[in-house]
């Protein structure tokens, strides 16, 4: 059987990590599962958790006055979802919805937040690779806003 | 009475428009014969022709049909302008020359027995859809094949039932993905190298072939580079203002290449500092 140490510790954003800070994060974890078509969060909502995807596929959206949700990008096995949960206001930016089926381990974001300030060395591994997420993020947002298919 | 293929490059031929077909709401895919008579001499996957419109111009284009079909030519074409405006909207049965084909072409000698890495971004999977076909025609002389394309939203994706038939191949990855999706749009959506993390890769007997915009191309080659491909087996398709398509006028001197007849295709070690160069 699966036990939630194992699936976080597979992860790919949790690979690497000693098994003693994983066994730290297995309290803050919970097995989730959202329907094709459900908000899994939305923008402005408090955000109070992230999520590393098992299986299924989740588009961030932003929503424009007078406009159809645009999706920005896709999450899928492999990913996590949400970053907001760490920094203030802890609010989410961003549309997040369940485009098929979607497992996930939903990971409590204030929970994590206080293991991460009693111990550093749990908080540093976890910045670590949040810093390497953001940083492949803005790499292709930079690309995405070039618009390179664009006639010029 | 049968008419020769000519062998002076400056020499156009006259073609003979078989089917226009829609691609996206600006390209097309125009199919076209010699006239009767003649036949035409067959291309390598990568090269590309230049397409004459009587009394408006010529213009490079790759062609993107099936090396394996001596019958016809076929030419994914994005209007941009007067003269590709032109071609994409010349009916069937009307004439167009075609001087051709030019350039290298893909290294498919090379990637036999390896896998094949497909990047192509926007009209970029034109020039590249020779290489799909010769892959799946002669399946047992390659590895496996992986496709990723990236265009700029769903309605932009050149192909779209061809790519869903290739996935259904043996050995063979299709990843698609938009930069922006609708609602309706339950695909990808990100940048093409967002695909790398999803793709079934052996990088160390893969040959990778790119085309596409050059600032995607940028960062792709640095995507495969990372994940362990040599430069030697990286080839990207070059694009530059093509004229005479025999490296006699040089319009499309690249550094110390002129892209019609030492290109498209260039190993990316050999063009790499080049690449780097602003206003080049």
């Amino acid at each position: 059987m699966e036990t939630l140490e194992r699936i976080i510790a597979e992860h790919p954003f949790f690979a690497g990590l000693e098994s003693y800070y994983t066994g730290l994060l297995v309290g803050c974890g919970s097995n989730v599962r959202f329907q094709p078509g459900q908000y899994i969060f939305k923008e402005g909502e408090e955000a109070n958790e992230f999520y590393l995807i098992r299986s299924g596929r989740v588009a961030l959206e932003i929503a424009a006055p007078q406009h159809k949700p645009i999706a920005v990008e896709t999450l899928e096995q492999g990913d996590i979802l949400g970053w907001s949960w760490l920094l203030p206001p802890y609010l989410w930016k961003f549309n997040a919805h369940a485009v098929q089926d979607t497992r996930a381990i939903a990971l409590d974001g204030k929970c994590l937040r206080t293991k991460c300030e009693q111990n550093h060395d749990l908080g540093y591994e976890v910045l670590k690779r949040f810093a390497q997420i953001i940083e492949h993020r803005l790499e292709a947002t930079r690309l995405q806003l070039l618009d390179v298919y664009a006639v010029r | 009475m049968a008419t020769a293929v000519t062998t002076d490059p400056m020499l156009s031929q006259p073609y003979v428009v078989e089917e226009v077909s829609k691609e996206t709401p600006d390209t097309f895919t125009l199919k076209l014969k010699p006239e009767e008579g003649s036949h035409h001499a067959g291309f390598r996957p990568g090269q590309f022709s230049m397409l004459w419109v009587f009394g408006v111009g010529e213009l490079p284009i790759s062609i993107s049909g099936d090396p394996g079909n001596s019958d016809q030519l076929v030419y994914t074409v994005r209007s941009v302008g007067q003269a590709t405006n032109a071609l994409v909207t010349r009916s069937a049965g009307e004439d167009v020359g075609v001087r051709g084909p030019f350039g290298t072409g893909w290294p498919l000698d090379a990637a036999r027995g390896r896998d094949v890495i497909v990047v192509a971004g926007g009209i970029g999977l034109a020039p590249l859809r020779p290489v799909i076909y010769e892959v799946l025609n002669h399946r047992e002389d390659y590895g496996r094949l992986v496709v990723l394309y990236g265009a700029r939203s769903p309605r932009d994706l050149l192909y779209r039932k061809q790519l869903a038939a290739w996935a259904r191949h043996r050995d063979t990855q299709v990843l698609v993905t938009v930069d922006y999706g609708g609602l309706s749009w339950h695909g990808h959506v990100g940048v093409v190298t967002s695909l790398f993390k999803y793709a079934r890769l052996k990088p160390s007997r893969s040959l990778a072939m790119v085309c596409g915009p050059e600032i995607m191309m940028r960062f792709v080659t640095r995507e495969l580079e990372s994940l362990g491909l040599t430069r030697n087996d990286i080839y990207l398709s070059m694009e530059r203002n093509m004229k005479c398509a025999v490296g006699f006028c040089g319009h499309c001197q690249y550094g110390p290449h002129f892209i019609c007849k030492d290109g498209p295709v260039f190993p990316y070690e050999s063009i790499r500092p080049l690449l780097e160069k602003y206003e080049l």
